[in-house]
């Protein structure tokens, strides 16, 4: 695609992934940004790069499909600088979800079952195993599955790795710059209006995560992406305590909900700097940027059914993001059916960090028109739950 | 009308006279500070079993903070609730009208079993103070390096000397009663350093000298200190600084160097001196994470960021006031006289009171010391010269400055937040408290661009951004709140 | 020379000593009420007793609660402010290290009050 110009909207993980998968396609690659690159999601969320999470369907494939890819970025990363890669903190530590309850541990095997049909790594570990693995963890359990192919990185470090990599293939970066609205000729957008001025190019991609729908609002095509609030604690930095990620079967059930009031379940590991990162919370509550105690609090509580032995560890930190949220909980991958040249990824909800690489892959391969590694008709932007069947506003017409 | 209800936080000079000027106006106050006794840094006091017969001997102004912390404590509308810490502040919905509520654990300090309390007061004064800012110099991270106001707080507070050969450096007039405390406590004091020129400290103090003449309390308290110290015979020289500290696990010996009024060094003017302590400071940091968290605007200053407030202390956040330190660093008259104004308008006061004229005056000659203050004893733009690229910039994490200059050399990297999670700078366990604006400095500088845009929803990656004020246990957090103790609680024992 | 306490006898401001005694990693150290553990551990001549990430020794810096530089375990509790938390007589102070081969918590004290079985049952 040498001569054919892209414009990447959002350098959060999407955008960097899906600029540097463009820039190595040979595509003349601009990443806008409003902010600073991978300074708002990417910045705020716990680095999961996971399989576990997922039951059989389409998310589970491009996790599986991520989860391949992410070795082979992070070792193309690594030639160029090792510095940067050790930076990523890339850490295939494995995942550990433990169930509580009777019916939770019923819930979680059965759903481990349908994950091993779909080829994830499984292994049911019975008590003595899983307090070898994780000596601090409740022996107050139900049931617990080990998922080795789990893993973690820094976020905001593997995004600028990922745009250093784009930035290396001939992309350019502009920071500070605030799309307002699309130049069409026709049905095609053929240029942004931006803060520091007009960008013209062949094509589009909004990457701006719990942004886009406000953003392709702006250039006059609605999707339903909307944020989804959540708030993760940071303790002082403690002796070795959590050795895998570990989370509750509740977990899943709240990825997996719509409710707007808030969910919480227990996500706890460590970083490497010594501190434990414990999640999460979902909440719907649009940009509300307010620290919530009672929310931090009932995270903390279901910690601590799973840690008991983390009640005398302090918090020093807490963070809120905000995921991108779709209704029907799958990501958008694809072009606008409604604007020629406009694409769409995103709505990762709080996977975006490890699905970036895969869904920036797909990208690619639907731009240039490839066969791609899996089907993409799932996350076509053409389903109601992306474009929720509400009546676009009249565009903007050509200047 | 129901009695108004006024939480200070903070019982240094502000926050007592906040409380004691709320107090006449009718409120009920909730007095709330971190440490055991009142006092704050300025009128640190002697612990209780320390049965002090002459505690007077120590402080300035002693008596009528003595008067003034009884009045208050012992005021029946008054609690007093010592060793609480104010961990969260939670802002009130935009669109309802309210003032911030306020989280606080009480007990022992960073103790695992504190109590977990909330307020919801119909005011609330931030009187929180400052404490030293300290510039990075190799070495500054052995131990042996205090900070002035850590071997102030540990001579008047209990009694230990940090050394027996301490030189005393930086900037400002506060070097002056840490380095008499440590002569009235028997320590030797080597030399006082102070690193603006002579000519910088003419220009800034010489301008308008009867602003100083109307803050006589001050000037004469500082005339007292330079009057102990040639007793002493401890030379004070100005345009000179500590520039690296040395020594094998502990400091042994100090690098002073000439500095020009830029702060860079003279070359060939260092010199070595064995010591055991050095102690450093150069100006303050207001601490800012309350005001922050209750939405507080800040105003930039030359000596830094403060709360912004109007002439009735009154902060861009509704029924929510600033006094002492957070809102410039004036000393503890100017901290006084902001407390009463602020505590007596959060409590309802008119506030066309004819009392208040004289504090209002009181205040705005604070406010031009501090103003006269910031101009003689500024902060160098060439201090980063004393940088290698292994000094330790962030302790917590010992981040260096070769990381900061990588980071900020990646265009991928260079952003506030990234380039903390990237170098872990400002990511230890104080929070950024201690290196945080020195990274924002430094970062600014070497990207060549101010701090950025925040996205919606996102706070600015501001270097006093902590939403969780104070450290609480993942215990305590969990644990839901506490019933409130009766209303007009006291604690007689101070 | 180290820190030390002034002489109560030659002390302008007239005070007394009432003498307590702490431990640290279960040695036994000498102080007097109304002392700070950070005050009693510096006028025992203990000039750091934390290390950090490279294993650098750390003690005071701030003395007012806000660099935590001086954090110990104290009955088990870690990150103690030693600056801020009053002594008290018996208190069993441990000190922390920071260093990644400090590995697990092996502290016998923190173990208990971990609920963890000592390290050499395990």
């Amino acid at each position: 695609m040498y001569g054919t110009s892209a414009v990447v909207v959002g350098a959060g993980i999407v955008g960097c992934a899906c600029a540097r998968e463009l820039a190595l396609a040979g595509f003349e690659v601009t990443v806008v940004e409003r902010g600073a690159a991978a300074s708002a999601t990417t910045a705020h969320g716990e680095g999961n790069v996971l399989v576990s999470d997922k039951g059989p369907g389409p998310e589970l494939q491009l996790a599986q499909l991520s989860r391949r890819l992410w070795p082979q970025v992070l070792a193309a990363a690594a030639e160029r600088s090792a510095h940067a890669a050790r930076a990523v903190e890339w850490e295939p530590k494995g995942g550990i979800v433990v169930a509580t309850t009777d019916a939770g541990a019923r819930e979680l095997t059965r759903f481990a079952a349908g994950q091993r049909t779909a080829g994830v790594h499984t292994e049911i570990l019975d008590a003595d195993a899983l307090a070898a693995a994780e000596p601090y963890v409740t022996r107050d359990h139900a049931a617990a599955v080990h998922y080795p192919e789990d893993a973690q990185v820094q976020p905001a470090a593997a995004a600028a790795a990922l745009l250093t990599d784009a930035l290396a293939a001939g992309a350019t970066l502009r920071t500070g710059c605030e799309v307002l609205g699309a130049v069409t000729c026709g049905e095609r957008i053929t240029a942004v209006r931006t803060s520091t001025g007009l960008l013209e190019a062949d094509c589009f991609v909004n990457a701006a995560g719990p942004w886009s729908g406000e953003l392709a609002t702006r250039l006059g095509v609605p999707v339903d992406i909307r944020p989804r609030r959540g708030d993760v604690l940071v303790t002082t930095p403690v002796p070795p305590m959590v050795f895998h990620k570990v989370y509750d079967a509740d977990y899943v059930g709240a990825v997996g909900s719509s409710a707007e009031d808030l969910q919480t379940s227990a996500v706890v590991e460590s970083t490497r700097g010594g501190s434990v990162l414990i999640g999460s919370s979902r909440r719907r509550v649009g940009f509300d940027d307010r620290l919530r105690p009672a929310v931090l609090s009932a995270v903390a509580a279901k910690a601590l059914r799973l840690f008991p032995a983390l009640a005398g560890v302090p918090v020093m930190r807490a963070y809120g993001g905000f995921r991108p949220y779709v209704p029907d909980h799958l990501p958008v991958i694809g072009a606008d059916p409604r604007l020629s040249g406009l694409w769409h990824v995103g709505g990762h909800e709080g996977a975006g960090i490890g699905l970036s690489v895969g869904s920036a892959r797909l990208l690619r391969e639907l731009m240039l028109g490839q066969p791609t590694e899996m089907d993409t008709t799932p996350f076509r932007v053409d389903r109601p739950a992306v474009l929720g069947g509400r009546p676009a506003p009249a565009r903007e017409e050509t200047a | 009308m129901t009695t108004r209800h006024v939480v200070v936080v903070g019982a240094g000079p502000a926050g007592l006279a906040a409380a004691e000027a709320a107090l006449a106006a009718g409120a009920r106050v909730t007095l709330i500070d971190s440490a055991d006794r009142p006092g704050g840094q300025y009128h640190r006091m002697l612990p209780e079993a320390y049965g002090a017969a002459r505690p007077e001997r120590l402080q300035h102004g002693w008596w009528a903070f003595d008067r003034r912390r009884r009045r208050v404590l012992t005021h029946p509308r008054c609690a007093w609730w010592p060793e609480t810490s104010v961990w969260a502040l939670e802002r009130p919905d935009p669109t309802e009208p309210g003032v911030p509520r306020v989280h606080v654990v009480r007990g022992p300090a960073d103790g695992g079993r504190r109590s977990r309390l909330r307020l919801d007061p119909d005011a609330l004064v931030l009187a929180v103070g400052a404490h030293d800012r300290v510039l990075p110099f190799p070495g500054w991270e052995l131990p042996g390096v205090f900070t002035a106001g850590a071997a102030q707080a540990l001579a008047k507070g209990e009694r230990v000397v940090v050394g027996d050969r301490v030189v005393v450096a930086g900037t400002g007039p506060f070097l002056l009663p840490v380095a008499a405390s440590l002569l009235q406590a028997g320590s030797r004091v080597l030399e006082v350093l102070e690193a603006n020129t002579a000519g910088t400290l003419a220009r800034g103090w010489a301008r308008r000298p009867w602003q100083l003449a109307a803050y006589g309390g001050k000037a004469g308290e500082l005339a007292e200190y330079t009057a102990l110290l040639l007793r002493h015979r401890v030379p004070c020289r100005v345009g000179r600084a500590v520039v690296e500290a040395r020594g094998d696990g502990r400091v042994e010996e100090v690098v002073t160097a000439r500095l020009r009024a830029d702060w860079s060094v003279v070359p060939g003017t260092e010199r070595t001196a064995p010591v055991d302590a050095v102690c450093v400071s150069h100006g303050f940091s207001p601490q800012l994470e309350l005001p922050v968290a209750a939405g507080c605007t800040l105003r930039s200053a030359p000596g830094g960021e403060f709360v912004a407030v109007d002439d009735d202390q009154r902060t861009s956040c509704p029924n929510v006031y600033a006094a002492g330190e957070i809102t410039g660093i004036a000393g503890a008259p100017a901290a006084r006289a902001e407390g009463a104004l602020a505590g007596w308008l959060a409590a309802g006061g008119v506030p066309d009171a004819l009392a208040l004229r004289p504090l209002r005056r009181s205040r705005d000659q604070g406010r031009a010391f501090a103003e006269r203050l910031a101009g003689a004893h500024p902060i160098g733009a060439a201090w980063p010269e004393w940088l290698r690229p292994e000094t330790v910039v962030c302790r917590c994490e010992e981040a260096d400055y070769a990381s900061l200059c990588r980071a900020a050399g990646n265009a991928a990297s260079r952003g506030a937040r990234v380039a903390k999670l990237e170098t872990r700078a400002g990511l230890g366990p104080c929070q950024g408290r201690i290196c945080g604006p020195t990274v924002a400095e430094l970062s600014a500088r070497l990207t060549g661009r101010p701090a950025e845009r925040p996205a919606e929803g996102i706070p600015a990656a501001g270097p006093h951004h902590r939403p969780i004020a104070q450290p609480i246990r993942l215990g305590e957090l969990a644990a839901a709140p506490e019933p409130l103790p009766g209303n007009t609680e006291s604690h007689p024992s101070m | 020379m180290s820190p030390r306490r002034v002489r109560a006898e030659s002390d302008a401001v007239g005070r007394q000593e009432l003498p307590l005694r702490i431990t640290v990693d279960g040695e036994p150290v000498d102080g007097i009420a109304g002392q700070t553990i950070a005050g009693v551990l510096l006028a025992s001549g203990r000039l750091a007793w934390r290390r950090g990430r490279s294993g650098a020794p750390r003690g005071v810096f701030c003395g007012i609660g806000v660099c935590f530089d001086c954090l110990v375990t104290v009955g088990g509790e870690r990150d103690v402010r030693a600056c801020r938390r009053r002594a008290h007589d018996g208190d069993v102070v441990t000190t922390q290290n920071r260093q990644p081969e400090a590995g697990r918590a092996t502290d016998p004290t923190e173990r208990k009050h971990l609920g963890l079985p000592g390290e050499e049952d395990r």
